[in-house]
């Protein structure tokens, strides 16, 4: 399960163009890592194809950190 | 140039005469087009005029779960969703005084209501490709206003609000969203206004006759062109000098 956390942070740098370094758990995808509103849209896009899960609006709202990200996944994720 | 070869458009309304003249147009310039609409009947014969590169999707704009299947069997029909062409309308006239709430409210679902689901419906796809047009057809009456369709304006005008607040939501994604306004336009919709109303109307276009369907889809195959791409959140007027704005 992991390896979930790893390619959280692999589609958080590629789709943030930010450091690997600064994708940590805590890190806030506004706050911390210069996303906008339509970027954590198009991250909870990119997270429902990558592990094959939905994750609904009232979900996607809570979902601040890196660390919320790879929580709801590991806990919804089939592959 | 305005080639769309490869691209993919959705028209809802396609049975009407604008829309249908907009489903023309756009695959006349490559495109692949899914028809919608309510009359089934009117988008197989338009199919069939068309030939290769269309397809059929049934869908009433009234109906949320009907908008969304809409927006899915498109995209499923040409593997994607690049042009969205927001035609569908209604209209229930009335005088203010006697319009019935349902009248009011109809008008504003279905043209509106609607027209925002379906939109967002295909924004998704949009924003993945980096790549979208949405075009809504209003009307000149949304700005300019018309006894008896107080109902038909407001949703019209609601349209323009609603398409500026989109264009800008989305700019950075390469999607662009515009309106084409037309005034009078020659459709089986005037087509059963007496001679007597029609001269009236025209007193008031400088180009002293009605507009063609062909000329409201040529603005649309300008927008939906990659050559209008810093063109959003604007509204082409095209009326014959009807309203200047």
């Amino acid at each position: 399960m992991s390896d979930i956390a790893e390619r959280v942070k692999k589609i958080v740098v590629e789709h943030l163009g930010v450091e690997a370094a600064q994708v940590k758990d805590e890190a806030k995808f506004i706050d911390d890592l210069g996303a906008d509103s339509l970027d954590t849209v198009e991250l909870v896009m990119a997270f429902e194809e990558e592990f094959g899960i939905e994750i609904p609006d009232d979900a996607a709202e809570k979902i601040q950190t890196v660390g919320d990200a790879i929580g709801f996944i590991k806990s919804n994720a089939k592959s | 140039m305005f080639d769309l070869s490869g691209k993919a458009a959705l028209v809802t309304g396609a049975s009407g005469g604008i829309g249908g003249a907009i489903a023309r147009g756009l695959h006349t310039q490559g495109a692949a087009v899914t028809l919608s609409g309510t009359r089934v009947e009117a988008l197989d014969a338009l199919k069939a005029a068309l030939g290769e590169r269309t397809h059929v999707v049934a869908a009433r704009m009234d109906d949320a779960a009907d908008i969304d299947r809409l927006a899915k069997e498109a995209e499923a029909a040409m593997g994607k969703l690049d042009i969205l062409v927001n035609n569908a309308g209604i209209t229930r006239d009335n005088i203010s005084m006697r319009m019935k709430d349902e009248e009011w409210d109809k008008v504003l679902q279905v043209n509106l209501s609607g027209t925002f689901r379906l939109t967002r419906a295909a924004m998704r796809g949009m924003m993945r490709r980096r790549f979208g047009r949405v075009i809504t057809i209003t009307s000149i009456v949304g700005v300019t206003g018309n006894p008896g369709q107080a109902n038909y304006a407001a949703a019209k005008a609601g349209l323009i609000g609603m398409s500026k607040s989109l264009a800008q939501e989305l700019a950075s994604r390469g999607i662009t969203v515009n309106c084409v306004a037309p005034g009078f336009i020659a459709t089986p919709m005037t087509d059963v206004l007496s001679e007597d109303q029609k001269k009236v109307i025209l007193a008031r276009v400088p180009a002293d006759r009605l507009g063609m369907p062909e000329e409201i889809a040529a603005g649309v195959v300008y927008l939906a062109s990659s050559e209008a791409a810093y063109v959003t959140g604007q509204t082409l007027h095209i009326n014959g000098g009807m309203a200047m704005i």
